[in-house]
């Protein structure tokens, strides 16, 4: 945390700098430290595990911002790293591995990997072309999970138990909970140190101006298929934990409506902002969740909220606030 | 029999191709003229397919369902462009991302909370129920040889429409370059809601065409307009015939691909061990095929812009 600080301190903030702006996220935080107890409290243990759910989707949809927000490229295949992160444990875990140690890990190799030669490959177009190849190559990871009968194949495959990690009892709700808000904490951290940094520089600046960023120089393919790679990583350990969550995989973690959904998610947080994501996750799914109590029919409820963000408030919840804070 | 098999085949992928190219064309012009990604582009073949299915069941006539479902659609397209997607022409592709999703979204619940879950049930009309001696020994479906009829008839319906009017010039400039063809004069906010009324119109004659074949129900617009994507992506984005000629490309390599690869797979390693693979390749190839296209033509075989 003191580096953050030393950010916050720095005499010249630009533009391409994103603090964690300690000020409001320590205290939402603490908040969210607080909630099992809370919901101990309240007598509800079944929020924990929404809670968690939540601070997973938050995990990946901040992996999606880092790309789509902060390097302009429009995935529309990001559900499929999650997937195949969530696969690599369920697959791991039947041949008899249940360590947390390797499977995690596994799980954001395997999905960095598949990510950087999709990255390879999709990087070469651009634009529409960028989010439809995407697409196209999430439709074909998601047919060949669903032909994988050995796993489950279309219906999906139950895990026994989740993974074990020395000293942590992860079958307990709440230390799964305290683990993820743990991971998703660290990645916030870690994707600002990387935006603040000269990577996340030149890659605010390819999404700026390819173009010129060419000329001046930069290796911009490496840059951006670095970024790609990285995400990839991240979504893949976002779909281990989901996987871990729900000791539950099936091919509809892949199907390219859920990559829109992570998609909404950051629009709807807040494009190229560090929380957008965060933001997103908690929103959409607590909206989600608040209404499907309320009505069968929460769907339209929710599609007309989004419309009314996107007519009201262009570059998310967050540019209400920065709004807000200019005035 | 290999012969007629084939035969049967190049129907089957030229009945679907056609089908796509209703559904790309409608697609192809809102995304290449208004650079708009309209991810609600299915819904409005949803809503066709509902809207001809009711009120053929209520009227008891096909015909007539048909008839009042493809007006109906039409006036609903209109309706959903004035009153909400014109807002979002000048924003970014995320905005649009985002509010199309959001219609899409309401659609289907809309759908649900007026007609059910239950797919609704549309029946083919009962002149065209049985088959046609087309060559000695092939017996062909009368209707989905109606349907290809129709494909056609459409698809020459809209090339006259495109190259031969004063409409379709404005709409071949808009694809070509819209800031010009805006600044001569050209393009005016009712050719907008003109464009996406007759998108509409083709989506429902997609829909009322595929409901006797494919069930009419929630979300049946969803797997489809992936599918519509990789036409206009194939084919150049903006271009009908690009889209025209992509749609047939993915019609036939998908059908294709569903029977001639099992049969291939199964003589090369035996039926077992064929069944699972030849499944995967069979549903991926389109989307490999698309991967391959953009590689080489990173702008679709078509290119109309710039």
């Amino acid at each position: 945390m003191a580096n953050s600080q030393d950010t916050t301190a720095a005499p010249a903030q630009g533009l391409l700098d994103h603090p964690l702006r300690l000020r409001w996220s320590l205290p939402a935080l603490a908040i969210l430290c607080a909630l099992p107890a809370l919901a101990a409290w309240m007598g509800d243990e079944f929020y924990v595990g929404l809670a968690s759910r939540i601070l997973i989707f938050a995990l990946a949809a901040t992996s999606l911002n880092l790309i789509l927000g902060f390097g302009g490229m429009v995935s529309f295949g990001h559900a499929a790293f999650v997937g195949i992160g969530a696969y690599s444990v369920a697959v791991l875990m039947q041949a008899g591995v249940m360590s947390a140690w390797v499977a995690w890990p596994s799980a954001m190799l395997i999905s960095a990997l598949v990510a950087l030669i999709v990255g390879a490959i999709s990087l070469r177009t651009q634009g529409v072309y960028f989010i439809m190849i995407t697409l196209a190559f999430a439709q074909m990871l998601y047919y060949l999970v669903v032909s994988l009968r050995a796993y489950g194949g279309d219906d999906g495959m139950s895990l026994y138990q989740r993974s074990s990690l020395t000293g942590l009892d992860l079958g307990d709700d709440r230390t799964f909970y305290y683990l993820s808000l743990a991971l998703l904490v660290a990645t916030v951290v870690g994707v600002s140190r990387l935006l603040n940094a000269r990577f996340g520089h030149v890659l605010q600046a390819i999404r700026e101006n390819e173009l010129r960023m060419t000329a001046i120089g930069f290796p911009v393919y490496r840059y951006k298929l670095t970024a790609f790679t990285l995400a990839g990583a991240l979504a893949g350990l976002a779909g281990a934990l989901l996987a871990n969550h729900a000791n539950f995989v099936s091919p509809a973690l892949m199907q390219w409506s859920q990559s829109g959904v992570l998609m909404i998610m950051v629009i709807l947080g807040g494009v190229g902002h560090l929380y957008g994501g965060v933001i997103g996750a908690i929103v959409f799914l607590v909206l989600e969740e608040f209404m499907s109590h309320y009505t069968i029919h929460w769907q339209l409820g929710l599609g007309f909220i989004l419309l009314t963000v996107v007519l009201m408030a262009p570059n998310g919840i967050t540019s209400l606030f920065r709004r807000k804070a200019r005035a | 029999m290999n012969g007629i098999l084939i035969l049967e085949q190049m129907l089957n992928g030229l009945q679907f191709g056609l089908m796509l190219f209703l559904l790309a064309a409608g697609l192809t012009l809102v995304f290449g003229i208004m650079d708009m990604i309209n991810l609600a582009h299915g819904s409005l073949y949803m809503v066709g397919a509902y809207l001809i299915a009711s009120i053929a069941q209520a009227t008891g006539s096909f015909w007539m369902g048909l008839g009042f479902g493809i007006i109906g659609s039409a006036v609903f397209g209109m309706l959903l462009e004035i009153s909400v997607l014109r807002r979002l022409y000048q924003r970014d592709h995320l905005s649009q991302v985002l509010g199309t999703f959001a219609i899409l979204l309401m659609a289907n619940e809309g759908v649900r909370l007026i007609w059910g879950s239950q797919p609704l049930l549309l029946n083919a009309p009962a002149e065209l129920a049985g088959p046609v001696e087309i060559v000695a020994g092939f017996y062909y479906p009368a209707y989905r040889l109606f349907i290809i009829g129709v494909g056609l008839l459409v698809a020459g319906l809209l090339y006259v429409l495109i190259a031969h009017t004063r409409i379709g010039m404005q709409v071949r400039a808009g694809a070509s370059n819209r800031e010009m063809a805006l600044a001569m004069g050209a393009n005016v906010p009712r050719l907008f809601t003109a464009i996406f009324g007759l998108g509409a119109a083709l989506c429902a004659v997609a829909g009322g065409m595929l409901g006797p074949l494919l069930s009419v129900q929630v979300g049946m617009g969803e797997s489809i307009l992936i599918l519509a994507f990789v036409v206009i992506v194939i084919g150049g984005i903006g271009s009908v015939r690009g889209a025209l000629l992509g749609a047939l490309i993915v019609g036939m390599v998908d059908t294709a691909g569903r029977t001639l690869v099992p049969l291939l797979f199964s003589a090369l390693m035996g039926p077992v061990a064929a069944a699972n693979a030849a499944n995967t390749v069979a549903s991926i190839l389109i989307y490999v095929l698309m991967a391959a296209v953009l590689f080489f033509k990173p702008r679709g075989l078509f290119p109309t812009h710039g």
